[in-house]
């Protein structure tokens, strides 16, 4: 698995490429945890950009429930995004919809977290 | 090798309500219109046709499975709510000619022992009843559910000849024309899965087992746990959501960790069990076609079956 960020006003974005299972899934933790440290209230806004990875097992959603509990608790916004049909169809069934607020896009979610990340963004 | 299903719900029975059979009822019959039913082979095909959630149920017996290997003697996983009815086939099939009866105990939590007062072999002189199990509270848990003011009718009562056989994890023992291995799981105050090899099959009793996928060599240890069995029946009672976030630490997994763990593993059938009391059919049957697309989405090799157990349930190996 790979790992870009980038940053549109206040909301950071991550982008995991490739696949999220028991092999890559203690990166993406490690990958993700300064983005979350900073996700709180009055702080950042976390965008999970899915759009390019291919498959997420337990292990992967696991971290992702992980973060989902410590930004909660933070008061911060983590949302996702972009997800292909068949990671889509996997937090379907694990019942992930229900822990994570998804939107079809990128510039979908950056309207609903900030009008200003949103004028900032420039799709690739 | 062959398993029958004698109770699969998890925690506690459950029945299926008055209304909830009209419905079921009342759908076939608005199914029927137009159909040929005017002869009984027509309603038998026709019934035939209709999903087990709506011309059956998946049943409300707590957990107890039976593993036939054609000996002469009887395997049982755990003496649930289930038991009752495995009980009344033996007699019908043997009346009181003696029977050995060996049964193999997950855990001694309520729902997994509350059968045996039940159990009408258990009333019968010349009967053996070995409960084999890994806890060290094996005999006390059986003897104290039946203790006033719990039970009328006391476990020295009980006349067939019972006994309790301690195994430890981890070692394999030759029993009933079997080798058993039991293994820890993680459960409140532990549980135990059993595999069974017998005559080149193999099949894997894994209930009240908890994966909270922190710890890898926790998993890779049941893939070799699990490895190329036939069917794994397999404590599937959560949402993988629900599992590791609210019911975290109630000792209980999901379908999705299930399948993993299966298809990690080379095993042919995974078979959810323990099913979630909450449920009714509909429910566990949307969970079952979940389950399947999850399977074949996430497949890189053989096809695994994916099986929803139900009381009645036989699975041929």
């Amino acid at each position: 698995m790979e790992f870009a960020s980038r940053r549109y006003a206040e909301v950071a974005v991550a982008s995991p490429i490739g696949r999220i299972d028991h092999a890559s899934a203690d990166a993406f933790r490690l990958a993700l945890e300064p983005m979350l440290a900073a996700c709180k209230a009055g702080g950042d806004c976390v965008l999970l950009d899915f759009s390019q990875v291919e498959y997420i097992s337990s292990v992967g959603l696991r971290v992702l429930m992980l973060a989902a509990k410590q930004v909660r608790a933070q008061q911060g916004s983590i949302v996702i995004a972009a997800m292909q049909p068949v990671v889509k169809e996997i937090f379907d069934i694990s019942r992930f919809s229900f822990v994570f607020e998804a939107h079809a896009s990128i510039a979908d979610a950056l309207a609903k977290l900030s009008p200003a990340a949103l004028a900032a963004y420039q799709p690739d | 090798m062959r398993i029958r299903f004698w109770g699969t719900r998890g925690s506690i029975p459950v029945a299926l309500t008055a209304a909830q059979v009209r419905a079921k009822i009342a759908a076939a019959l608005r199914g029927a219109r137009g159909k040929p039913l005017a002869t009984d082979a027509d309603i038998d095909a026709y019934l035939d046709s209709l999903a087990l959630q709506d011309a059956g149920t998946y049943g409300g017996h707590s957990s107890c499975v039976e593993v036939e290997t054609g000996g002469p003697e009887y395997v049982i996983c755990d003496l649930g709510s289930g038991v009752r009815a495995f009980g009344q086939a033996a007699l019908a099939r043997h009346g009181a000619v003696p029977q050995t009866y060996h049964v193999f105990m997950s855990h001694l939590h309520w729902d997994h022992i509350m059968g045996l007062p039940f159990f009408g072999p258990a009333y019968i002189p010349g009967n053996r009843i070995v409960i084999h199990g890994c806890h060290a509270q094996l005999r006390e848990a059986f003897l104290r559910q039946q203790a006033a003011p719990s039970f009328p009718v006391d476990f020295s009562e009980l006349r067939a000849q019972i006994e309790f056989v301690t195994l430890t994890p981890g070692q394999s023992y030759p029993i009933a024309g079997m080798q058993v291995t039991p293994k820890l799981q993680l459960h409140a105050g532990d549980s135990y899965g059993y595999r069974f090899e017998s005559q080149g099959k193999v099949a894997v009793y894994t209930t009240d087992s908890e994966h909270t996928l922190e710890d890898l060599s926790a998993t890779a240890a049941f893939v070799e746990f699990f490895r190329a069995a036939d069917v794994v029946v397999f404590d599937a009672m959560y949402s993988l959501a629900d599992a590791i976030s609210v019911k975290a630490d109630w000792g209980h997994s999901s379908n999705i960790v299930g399948v993993e763990l299966c298809q990690l593993a080379g095993v042919k059938r995974f078979c959810m069990f323990h099913h979630e009391p909450a449920f009714d059919d509909a429910d566990i049957a949307r969970v079952l076609a979940d389950t399947r697309r999850f399977e074949e989405i996430t497949r890189s090799g053989a096809p695994l079956e994916v099986l929803a157990a139900y009381d009645g349930l036989v699975i041929e190996l």
